[in-house]
């Protein structure tokens, strides 16, 4: 299909390689099990394949017709145009790793921007090229606190409030260290949260991992907690979403060591959960001790500024068997749109839409609680999202609201088994008032359905 | 020119995107909460458009020209592709929205697991791993829950030939195991001696990347699979090199256990500056349940009237998740596009022409530059960019003055058991005038080796920065552009 040869240049290149046909090339091959017949769909055209995924795009209800109302660690947010015009530009997306920096500055130079502004976002000192995602950069952050000890603190403490997601997949991360302890507390509805995680910290800690706003939407202060860890020497990291850390005070304030998180807010499309962005930020003192690329500033012969990744002896690649990840790439391109969405909305822009959601939820909120029946737990500082008790099993209520075009929250039920009357509901810029409205009016039929 | 960075294009008050006005009630955040400052830049949207497009010219990508890095199969990438990932429906779904409201990308993803098993002969897959690293790192835990849920416990060291990936040792390190380095023999196959010799009750498994790092087809491959079975071990094939096999033969039918594929390379996915990349896994049947969580199924059969209902599945003893939700979904659609454009007769033509394109350039090359193991290549081959002649040119030397000539180098110093490598994958998507070209650049930088050295030591001159000072990099340490204190 992309082949450009001709039969005239495909002939004379096998007479330059010596064979007769291309079967001839494959005679290295066990002949039993050379050019198997292939159970595949018959070749199809452009126009023909187009025609065929938009009919599969069709047969989603997604948020281009949905009013989205669910979150739970992905948001609807909207992405300027700006940010997938520049995107398609060849010159990036059909470019390697800077291997070659000579060649590749523009790539260096736009990580070498992530890495500023994710650390200025966070608060942090540095940052590193990115992770694969949210849950990929906490496990990597236990994985940098377990080998910063050298395997000599084997306890890490996960709060019961991160990501579901996001501790399974550090389970799985951990599972070939077999004397790491993994230890999760501070459930849910735990009234002495996350004083709770305080008092489990001890000398055999690595890290105490917490997220911000929290799984279920809360905002709590970490400074204790902070203090607490470093006063047993361990480490604290932060999961947080990046546009609260448009308004909120920033995780660096609480003390902490590693904030790491999910970068799809940040003008990357949900997708259906991918490929997205995980970010990484620590202090100075850590820099040597984490995983993933890293992009340096210097200059060239002539005194002229440049970009190089740098710090790599820590990397797979040389340390082979020593490296404590194997990770080789970053997440480029999507570093990249949150390089472009994060320059475009700059200072004034990020915290305008933060103040936005903010607004926003606090208002679906109320309105939520004043429904017969539904209660919203107000004993907490919130961000964009909550959760709702609803008077009915929150599965059937969102089939309710499905036939009337709105996507509603995730039922909680599936990850915590006490919470299956609760519902966690995302409120981003998109929504309106009067979207809201009409969330609270459904609702409210659905209570009487 | 140097491009300034975002932070020194920055003014104060200036706007690239606004927001309505509140149409709600405004609330107040408890001031313990409040963030005082936002140290971000302040650009228009023009400022921003022009600055990214004046980085974007600073790279070198495939768009430009020829870019036969080894190992990374940079081959063109479809537009179409890039159309049919970004159809509204799929790029405006949640991942955790009702398996009901997405049945378009479960179907997607169905039919990808599907194409992914008949292509390889293996009879299950997981689509989540991010890329191929996090690829292997699933082979290695699916190896290590094999073993334990068989309760064979001492099976602690993973064999990895010297002529293998890179990730390899790492990847197996993570996995718990100890990586046993195995040597290649004189014809860059695996020392079958030396494999049988460490083959024991410790083995859990062989990670073999074949066609290998050289790009040879291990010839003895039946007989290395048979002797780490044998010992009890599984085989994990490094799939990286899976463009040289496609309907060529089918690593199943080989006897390989599990195969992570890199969607990025031998199905066209872009590489994007270095990720997105996506990882997928194939197991055979005896590894089917240790498959993360979740993989698509059909969980209500359809009839001629109603189609089949898709949802998650989590095999029963699944290692788990490796990152949120269910893998790089828009790698998928782009993937399964240019599955779909091919047809079974279509890929086979890819790796023929990509061997075709490899076997054509060795030959031209080999009599100028050492081929150190001189047989029939597959997707690439591996010179050595060093002359007994001229000791003081290397390859990192060849390679940067190959951009002079507005060419990508081809990867160097990898594998390690050539001297001064210079690998090299032309891919199947290139004409026989680029390569040319490309070689005639290779022939004349081999004269100007002998003529003037001084020209490729002080090389790149053509590019927009000279060779930079790695050590003041790693020494200074500027990782970040501005800090609030700056100020």
């Amino acid at each position: 299909m992309y082949i450009p040869h001709t039969p005239s240049e495909r002939d004379e290149m096998l007479r330059v390689v010596g064979k007769s046909s291309l079967e001839d090339l494959f005679s290295n091959i066990p002949e039993k099990f050379r050019f198997p017949d292939l159970d595949l769909p018959e070749a199809v055209t452009e126009m023909e394949v187009e025609e065929q995924f938009s009919d599969l795009a069709n047969a989603n209800f997604a948020c281009d017709e949905l009013v989205c109302f669910l979150g739970a660690g992905v948001y609807d947010h909207y992405v300027p145009a700006a940010v997938d015009m520049l995107l398609r530009r060849g010159d990036f997306f059909t470019a390697y790793t800077p291997y070659q920096p000579e060649i590749s500055q523009g790539t260096l130079q736009g990580i070498f921007e992530f890495q500023s502004l994710i650390a200025n976002l966070t608060g942090m000192d540095v940052s590193n090229a990115s992770h694969y995602d949210g849950a990929t950069a906490a496990g990597e952050a236990c994985l940098s606190a377990y080998h910063h000890f050298r395997g000599k603190r084997p306890r890490i403490i996960l709060s019961g409030a991160v990501h579901p997601h996001y501790r399974e997949t550090i389970h799985t991360y951990l599972c070939g260290f077999e004397d790491i302890e993994i230890i999760e507390a501070g459930m849910a509805e735990d009234p002495a949260y996350p004083q709770r995680l305080a008092d489990m910290v001890d000398d055999q800690t690595a890290l105490i991992l917490v997220q911000y706003p929290d799984f279920l939407g809360r905002v709590f202060n970490f400074s204790e907690l902070g203090q607490v860890a470093h006063e047993h020497g361990a480490l604290m990291a932060v999961s947080a979403n990046p546009i609260s850390l448009g308004l909120l005070t920033p995780p660096s304030e609480f003390g902490a060591d590693f904030v790491v998180g999910e970068g799809q807010p940040l003008g990357i499309p949900m997708n259906f959960g991918g490929p997205y962005l995980g970010f990484f930020a620590t202090r100075d003192e850590l820099i040597r001790k984490i995983s993933g690329r890293l992009v340096g500033e210097t200059v060239d012969s002539q005194e002229k500024r440049g970009y190089v990744l740098t710090l790599t002896a820590r990397e797979q690649h040389i340390r082979r068997e020593k490296a404590t990840s194997n990770i080789c790439t970053n997440q480029g391109l999507m570093a990249l749109a949150a390089t472009i969405y994060l320059s475009l909305l700059g200072k004034g822009g990020l915290r305008e839409l933060a103040e936005l959601c903010y607004h926003k939820s606090h208002y679906a909120a109320q309105q939520i609680n004043q429904i017969p029946g539904y209660q919203v737990d107000s004993k907490h500082v919130f961000f964009n999202e909550f959760v709702v008790n609803c008077p009915n099993d929150p599965l059937q209520i969102n089939e309710f609201l499905l036939n009337e075009g709105v996507l509603g929250g995730l039922p909680l039920g599936e990850y915590y088994p006490e919470l299956k009357t609760q519902m966690l509901i995302a409120v981003t810029e998109k929504n309106s008032r009067e979207s809201i409205d009409l969330l609270c009016e459904l609702l409210k039929e659905a209570a009487n359905d | 020119m140097t491009e300034p960075t975002i932070y020194e294009l920055s003014s104060v008050g200036r706007r690239g995107f606004r927001y309505p006005s509140p149409d709600v009630p405004e609330s107040v955040l408890p001031k313990e909460f409040t963030r005082k400052d936002l140290p971000l830049p302040e650009l228009s949207e023009l400022d921003v458009v022009r600055h990214f497009t004046h980085l974007s010219r600073l790279n070198y990508s495939i768009d430009q020209g020829f870019y036969p890095l080894g190992s990374c199969t940079m081959k063109y990438n479809p537009r179409i592709n890039e159309v049919t990932a970004r159809m509204p429906g799929f790029m405006l779904s949640h991942p955790l929205q009702p398996i009901e409201t997405v049945q378009g990308n479960l179907a997607v993803m169905f039919y990808l697991q599907e194409c992914l098993k008949e292509i390889t002969g293996m009879n299950g897959v997981t689509l989540q791993p991010a890329a191929g690293a996090q690829g292997e790192f699933v082979g290695g835990l699916i190896i290590r829950a094999y073993h334990k849920f068989n309760q064979d416990a001492k099976r602690t060291k993973i064999l990895v030939p010297d002529s293998a990936h890179g990730t390899n040792p790492a990847t197996s390190t993570m996995s718990g195991f100890e990586p046993i380095n195995i040597p290649s023999d004189k014809r860059g196959n695996i020392d079958l001696e030396f494999l049988k010799s460490v083959c024991d009750g410790t083995t859990a498994g062989l990670m073999l990347t074949n066609p290998n790092t050289l790009g040879l087809f291990e010839e003895n491959v039946l007989e290395v699979i048979r002797i780490v079975h044998d010992a009890g071990g599984l085989v994990y094939g490094d799939g990286a090199n899976l463009n040289a096999l496609l309907g060529i033969t089918r690593p199943g039918d080989l006897g390989f256990d599990i195969l992570h594929i890199n969607l990025h390379k031998t199905f066209s996915t872009p590489h994007g500056g270095g990720g997105p990349g996506s990882g997928p896994v194939v197991v055979a049947e005896k590894l089917v349940s240790f498959l993360p969580d979740p993989v698509v199924a059909i969980v209500e059969e359809g009839d001629d009237e109603t189609p089949p209902l898709y949802g998650f599945v989590k095999p029963e003893h699944s290692i788990g998740r490796v990152k949120s939700f269910h893998g790089h979904f828009g790698i998928f659609v782009r993937a399964l596009t240019y599955i779909l454009v091919h047809g079974a007769s279509g890929l086979r033509n890819i790796a023929e022409y990509a061997v075709l394109n490899a076997n054509y350039m060795m030959e031209l090359l080999k009599k100028t530059y050492t081929l150190p193991y001189d047989r029939s290549c597959m997707h690439e081959f591996v010179l050595e960019g060093i002359w007994h002649d001229v000791p003081g040119v290397h390859a990192l030397d060849i390679a940067k003055r190959l951009m002079d000539y507005g060419f990508h180098p081809p990867t160097n110093y990898f594998p390690l058991i050539v001297k001064e490598a210079l690998m090299i994958e032309p891919t199947e998507t290139e004409t026989k005038q680029t390569m040319d070209q490309f070689v005639e650049a290779m022939l004349s930088i081999a004269k100007e080796a002998r003529e003037n050295p001084e020209l490729l030591h002080q090389a790149p001159h053509n590019t927009p920065i000279g060779r930079l000072d790695e050590v003041k990099a790693a020494r200074d340490l500027v990782l970040c552009c501005w800090r609030p204190d700056d100020i």
